[in-house]
């Protein structure tokens, strides 16, 4: 292990204390008794005491934290208010929609980024780059969701080959699944895909004025042959750093886009249990998303490593 | 028939005020075994020139007239081609050896790539002879370094690299640009010698570019001065050293630090500054800081006078300058 | 020692931007885009507000140039409205972000030490969690509504502008005037009003125009969730969820909310880019 690593690693240990202290604070001043809402507004007062009392609601604060975290960390979670359930059952059942869909999103993400950005440096002020560049502009600004909306008009309501919506479960078979999933994803990929092609495109060209290429052109590589063999990777430093930023963005945006099309993701969940004063699952819910988040940042980290040799130079 | 031969070379670079000529008009030979110097101030024009030869000019710059190795014309070279020449038939050193290696690549795979590129070797047997490569030019423990980065590195070792990999397809013509500028004072006579060394072992061509007179004094047969992209005086090194049959020349030659305790008289200057290229004079270029400056100065760009045997001079007063010597 | 003037004061700006495509077309984008909100509160089509019963779910024609949604309202003129709430919610937020933002970031540029550490390290908070499900959190916790809307997009530019207020400052620090400045015994406030806070004012101009992009982004994706503003104020994010559930009779509904959002966002990013290349020519050669 080295230093680097190591100081990522208390930052990662340091972020999660950090997220479900403030998740926790949220909840507590959250208007609304969990008890009420769940009974009713005509429940009577003893019933909504008891109910508060089973539920530990009457502990102070920090008991109640410190439960959370230790029942968190030993795996036994809280109860769903609102569907009776634990809310570790909820949230895995939910990240089986919500992390493909990422990962899809993802993947569409680089395979269509990573090639244009590449090529719009290579083709630096020609007419290959200046249509990069362009059609990239006008996917920055189209909103995720409004994408989605324009993707169910025209493949559901004008084509009808897909469905607007919905999620038929992983049991009806993978590819029903992943065509479930394919829409949303392309409506969260776009966005991300036009951002990450220009920072790649620049990223590249940044490279390409380095001496290290021109000596690599020096010793009788060809201009292709010095872009793929020396630029890329050094250019993939700084792209990597945004793509780890990306993927937390998308995990984030699929919250709006499974609104859009109605999948039974985290996201979706964690918007309902909101509105529902649903505790349990909104706090559990909210620190899986950003343990999820710090992981990714980790991970990035690591990928660094791998890529750039001077950050080994800081073993211990 | 030498093995380089430049004529009339002209390069026009787009700069943000218009179009500028970087190099005007030189012409020069170069065998198999010489030694030539090139030196001049920053921006006049050494650096493209070396970079013409080697066809790596930048996008929007345009070349005029000829330059041939073994005979064969390269400014009309397709790029296939030209890659074929690079790395093989010549090679080039740079000045920053901590820019100028990949940072993300092993020393050994960065040494080995011309070999397995235009020898056809196999990455065992490039390997092997990278080992060869970096043991020749003096890096220590070189079977180590192979897997090792650039960082892991001091300067004057990475030049060490830098030189292996120009040395691997050994190439008939070498072009180090200021080679030494960015090492330690103590380290720069090492790599001037081994490059010489390696010159002589190997029968190569040598264009040694340099800002520094010592440095070309040291190392090379033959120089050549630059100023506003033109060459103002050219000839065997001992010859130009006992003449200086230019203003430029002796400028350059009483502005150098000396070595030896400090004296009250303040470092020699040349007045003016270097005249941007796109605002280039139709005459000589000098003219504007020249201590001789004449009117007929600025009639057009001076002609090459004769000053000795192969010593010429781009300066209408160079015969009075040498004889009030 | 003088002030290095702002470049945007160099001469020639003016003449420098009107040739720089990409300035022109953003400027021209968001200029119709505030006009549209100008007009918008003397003239519409229709009164925005005005439900035709009769006249549900039209298709564009004349008299219902953008066709009218499920309210019988003239969707042209609501779009029209709808620019109104996008801007306020993007310059009220912007501003907000802005204003704490560039206090933190010169407050740590100009202490150093523990003080940037602890103003870094907060912002990394924030920015690590991903700002959607923050103001998902915050609208919920303090209702759905403009003003929660606006408070819950301000706080995330908060650390946009904390960080690139310290970068930029911390490079200013550095330059030899502020070190003139120094040696002539001014203290940290009046270095950081009078020399510091001058040369980061472009950075800041450049990234305030992208921020309310984001913003605009942002408002449009809370209202569509039903977090952002209120019935009956029209709203481009809410105009396309109410579409979404006519999608089938009614899918033109669902095109023009769209459209305007995304030329907002375009016009601003275009306007942005092109200050930044009028303003550092460094950067312009990239592009």
């Amino acid at each position: 292990m080295n230093l680097f690593l190591l100081k990522r690693f208390a930052t990662f240990i340091a972020t999660l204390i950090g997220t479900s202290l403030v998740v926790f604070l949220v909840l507590e001043v959250l208007p609304g008794d969990p008890a009420l809402v769940m009974l009713g507004p005509d429940a009577n007062e003893d019933a909504v005491a008891a109910l508060r009392d089973k539920l530990g609601l009457n502990q102070p604060a920090v008991t109640r934290y410190l439960e959370w975290i230790g029942g968190l960390v030993t795996g036994s979670f809280g109860q769903s208010y609102s569907y009776g359930v634990s809310t570790g059952e909820l949230i895995v059942e939910r990240l089986w929609v919500t992390v493909p869909l990422a990962l899809m999103a993802m993947l569409m993400t680089v395979v269509i980024a990573l090639p244009l950005g590449i090529h719009a440096a290579s083709k630096h002020n020609k007419a290959g780059d200046v249509v990069v560049m362009g059609v990239s502009q006008l996917g920055i600004a189209i909103p995720n969701f409004w994408f989605g909306i324009l993707l169910i008009l025209f493949f559901a309501v004008q084509l009808g080959w897909a469905s607007a919506g919905g999620f038929p479960g992983w049991d009806e078979g993978v590819l029903d699944g992943i065509s479930a999933l394919f829409l949303p994803a392309i409506a969260l990929a776009l966005v991300q895909a036009a951002i990450l092609a220009r920072f790649t495109r620049s990223a590249v060209l940044d490279v390409l004025r380095e001496d290290f290429v021109r000596t690599a052109r020096a010793k009788g590589l060809t201009r292709r042959a010095a872009l793929w063999g020396h630029a890329v990777r050094n250019a993939l430093i700084p792209v990597v750093t945004i793509m780890g930023l990306q993927f937390s963005n998308l995990l984030a945006g699929t919250v709006v886009i499974e609104n859009v099309f109605q999948l039974p993701g985290l996201g979706r969940l964690v918007f309902q249990a909101i509105a529902n004063r649903d505790v349990p699952v909104v706090r559990d819910a909210v620190v899986i998303l950003a343990a999820k988040v710090v992981i990714i940042n980790f991970v990035v980290d690591l990928l660094y490593a791998w890529i750039d040799p001077r950050l080994k130079a800081h073993d211990v | 028939m030498p093995l380089l031969e430049v004529e009339n070379l002209t390069v026009t670079l787009a700069t943000n005020r218009g179009p500028g000529d970087a190099v005007r008009n030189v012409a020069f030979a170069l065998d198999r075994g010489e030694t030539l110097g090139l030196v001049g101030e920053s921006g006049c024009g050494k650096s493209i020139t070396a970079l013409a030869l080697m066809s790596l000019l930048p996008e929007r710059a345009r070349i005029a007239g000829s330059i041939r190795l073994d005979g064969r014309e390269l400014t009309t070279l397709g790029e296939d081609q030209l890659c074929g020449l690079r790395g093989d038939r010549m090679a080039m050193i740079f000045q920053e050896p901590m820019t100028s290696l990949n940072p993300v690549q092993t020393i050994g795979r960065q040494v080995a790539e011309p070999l397995i590129l235009h020898k056809g070797m196999t990455r065992a047997a490039a390997r092997e002879r990278a080992l060869d490569l970096l043991d020749r030019v003096g890096l220590p423990n070189p079977a180590a370094r192979l897997d090792q980065f650039p960082h892991q590195l001091s300067g004057g070792q990475r030049q060490r690299v830098m030189i292996a990999m120009a040395l691997a397809c050994d190439p008939d013509l070498l072009i180090a640009d200021e080679p030494t500028t960015a090492l330690d004072v103590t380290i720069q006579g090492q790599i001037l010698d081994l490059i010489l060394d390696l010159v002589e072992e190997r029968g190569m061509a040598l264009l040694l570019i340099s800002h520094d007179l010592g440095v070309i004094a040291e190392t090379t047969q033959r120089m050549m001065v630059m100023y506003g992209g033109s060459v103002v005086e050219a000839g065997p090194t001992a010859e130009v050293f006992a003449r200086m049959a230019h203003p430029y020349t002796r400028g350059l030659f009483a502005a150098r630090p000396k070595l030896g305790p400090a004296t009250e008289t303040p470092l020699a200057t040349i007045a003016g500054v270097v005249p941007e290229l796109a605002d280039l004079p139709p005459g000589c270029p000098f003219a504007n800081r020249c201590p001789l400056m004449i009117p007929p100065c600025n009639d057009g760009l001076p002609p090459p006078l004769p000053m000795g045997p192969d010593h010429i001079s781009r300066c209408i007063r160079a015969r009075e300058l040498v004889a009030s010597a | 020692m003088t002030v290095a003037a702002t470049p945007s004061a160099a001469p020639g700006f003016a003449a420098r931007a009107l040739r720089h495509p990409s300035f022109v077309a953003g400027a021209v984008l968001t200029g119709l885009i505030v006009l549209m909100a100008l007009v918008s509160y003397v003239w519409t089509p229709h009164p925005p507000l005005e439900m035709t019963v009769s006249q549900r779910l039209k298709p564009p024609s004349e008299a219902w140039w953008l066709g009218t949604d499920a309210f019988g309202r003239d969707v042209a003129s609501l779009i029209m409205a709808g620019a109104r709430n996008s801007i306020l919610v993007g310059v009220v937020a912007v501003g907000i972000g802005m204003t704490a933002g560039v206090a933190f970031g010169l407050y740590a540029s100009a202490k150093r030490g523990w003080t940037e550490e602890i103003v870094m390290r907060l912002s990394d908070f924030v920015f690590a969690f991903p700002a959607i499900l923050s103001a998902v959190m915050l609208t919920a916790l303090a209702g759905a509504g403009t003003a929660n809307s606006i408070i819950a997009i301000g706080i995330f530019n908060v650390p946009v502008f904390a960080r690139i207020t310290r970068a930029a400052a911390n490079s200013v620090w550095a330059r030899e005037f502020v070190l003139a400045a120094r040696a002539a015994g001014k203290g940290g406030f009046r270095i950081t009003v009078e020399h510091v806070l001058p040369n980061i004012v472009s950075i800041l101009v450049v990234q305030a125009t992208i921020q309310f992009a984001i913003a605009i982004l942002a408002e449009a994706a809370l209202s569509y969730l039903g977090l952002g503003t209120r019935p009956p104020d029209p709203s481009w994010g809410r105009m396309l969820n109410e579409a979404q559930a006519h999608i089938f009779r009614s899918p033109t509904l669902a095109v023009f909310p769209g459209i305007a959002i995304a030329l907002s966002v375009l016009g601003l990013n275009l306007l942005g880019d092109g200050l930044r290349d009028l303003i550092d020519p460094r950067l312009a050669r990239k592009r």
